[in-house]
């Protein structure tokens, strides 16, 4: 191992690790408002906007991020949709891990114990209220876990961007093999720099869960 | 709701259940019941699990709906076929308001320290201010004998002071009625007195009560009236003191009989 070398290139993959965590951040905030959304789809009274959340939800589950990814760069200014590539990342990242936070999002709200709703709805609470100051709440503890492991494949999945030209932590790293021919020592380092930041994540979420559910005894 | 239609007068029951049906898919739960609850009066509805005295509990305040009947809370009909929607939404809220529910299982709100489950629903309906609502929460947390625990979340207490946070957070309406789903069924033995003593202190200040409950002496001790469920139907109903001793029916002495034993 040429330690030398790493040393040396690390600015570099430091600097394309932040395009990384840029990335990757918009795509879950952007994403949680498309979670958000397909949520309210799916509470509809009127079952054929339910089926298009429901049918959205399996087509991006069903296929791999890569190939939405190559379509959606690729395939799209054929019809006229034209994006630049960070910016495709970030809508396609979106895109796809917003239908996996539907189910995360979807499944904490179900998991709360429907004697809470029926408690507030018998004090004379409405619907939304009950849903706002009592299910949510709860909910949002809950959900902080599930949401949080997506966080991770988000990071993860954003060095197929690479494949885009996004000169994101995985294509610098390929960039600067190209003009030194040190895969083992560039990619080592790639890895170490992705295992910081997931963990950086990990301990993040496990922070805000501990906070979340500082009324629990568990 | 309008206030305006309903006879307000001393007469008038505080609840009235008339000929109430209901049904969960083919199995029929409710078949005809009727009951008045007056005023200051407390009620003691017994019988085996599956009988439908927790649904019709439930009926009261709507958290059920009933197929056919009536029900009323002081005059005013609780279930309205005739609104829908929104405008049945804002009814039934109202009428909620009036009636305090407790549930079996307590169902406080775990994310809210106990002044805060009890002081939600006067702050966020009655548009109580922060001070206030403190004062009125520790009031009745007083009275339930928890004023110390007003700042510590609900997992933190024992089943008994869950209980009675549960209590406290359905007087804070100041309901005109409480309805109590055996309230004291799911927790242990040593536990079930301390619930007992708030029940029986709502019961010496007059307030309405309609009791689903397994403990047959407390039910005896306190109710004005006692009403004996089997099979979605009244078996019997008259004073405690001759249905737990005397019943005139065969299945009420068979049932105490287990009970009583059990």
């Amino acid at each position: 191992m040429d330690f030398n070398l790493m040393v040396e290139i690390s600015p570099l993959l430091i600097k394309a690790a932040w395009i990384t965590i840029d990335i990757s951040v918009r795509s879950l905030f952007f994403g949680f408002f498309v979670a958000c959304g397909l949520v309210f789809l799916q509470s509809f009274r009127f079952a054929p906007i339910r089926w298009f959340a429901r049918g959205y939800i399996s087509v991006i589950r069903g296929t791999p991020y890569f190939v939405q990814l190559l379509l959606v760069f690729y395939g799209g200014p054929s019809i006229g949709f034209r994006l630049d590539p960070i910016t495709c990342g970030v809508f396609v990242g979106a895109f796809n891990i917003g239908a996996y936070m539907s189910e995360a999002i979807r499944g904490s709200i179900e998991s709360v114990d429907s004697g809470q709703a029926e408690a507030a709805r018998s004090l004379g609470f409405g619907r939304a209220q009950t849903l706002v100051s009592i299910v949510l709440p709860q909910a949002a503890a809950l959900m902080i876990r599930s949401v949080g492991v997506l966080a991770i494949v988000v990071v993860k999945n954003s060095s197929l961007v690479s494949i885009i030209s996004v000169v994101e932590l995985t294509y610098q790293a390929q960039r600067l093999i190209g003009s030194t021919y040190k895969p083992l020592e560039i990619f080592t380092l790639t890895a170490l720099i992705y295992i910081i930041i997931v963990y950086a994540v990990m301990g993040i979420i496990e922070l805000a869960y501990r906070r979340a559910m500082r009324y629990t005894t568990l | 709701m309008s206030t305006e239609n309903q006879t307000d007068t001393p007469d008038t029951p505080m609840v009235e259940i008339r000929d109430v049906y209901k049904r969960f898919g083919d199995l029929e739960v409710l078949k005809g019941i009727n009951l008045t609850v007056n005023r200051g009066k407390i009620i003691s509805i017994i019988g085996p699990s599956g009988s439908g005295k927790s649904t019709l509990l439930r009926s009261v305040n709507h958290l059920e709906v009933i197929e056919k009947g009536s029900i009323f809370l002081e005059g005013v009909q609780v279930n309205r076929p005739d609104l829908k929607g929104l405008a049945f939404e804002r009814h039934i809220n109202h009428i909620r308001q009036n009636m305090g529910m407790v549930f079996q299982h307590f169902n406080l709100f775990p994310h809210l320290s106990t002044i805060d489950n009890v002081t939600l629903a006067p702050r966020k309906l009655k548009g109580m201010e922060a001070k206030a609502a403190r004062e009125w929460g520790m009031e009745l947390l007083n009275r339930v004998g928890l004023a110390e625990k007003a700042d510590v979340f609900p997992n933190w207490l024992s089943g008994g002071q869950k209980q009675r946070v549960a209590i406290a957070r359905a007087l804070a309406m100041k309901p005109k009625v409480m309805l109590f789903d055996e309230a004291t069924s799911a927790l242990d033995p040593e536990l079930v007195e301390e619930v007992n003593l708030v029940m029986r202190s709502l019961a010496e200040e007059h307030m309405t009560m309609l009791i689903v409950t397994h403990e047959m002496g407390f039910a005896r001790d306190v109710s004005d009236w006692a009403m004996f469920m089997d099979g979605g139907v009244v078996v019997e109903e008259c004073a405690p003191q001759k249905l737990f001793s005397n019943p005139d029916q065969e299945r009420t002495r068979n049932f105490l009989k287990k009970h009583l034993q059990g």
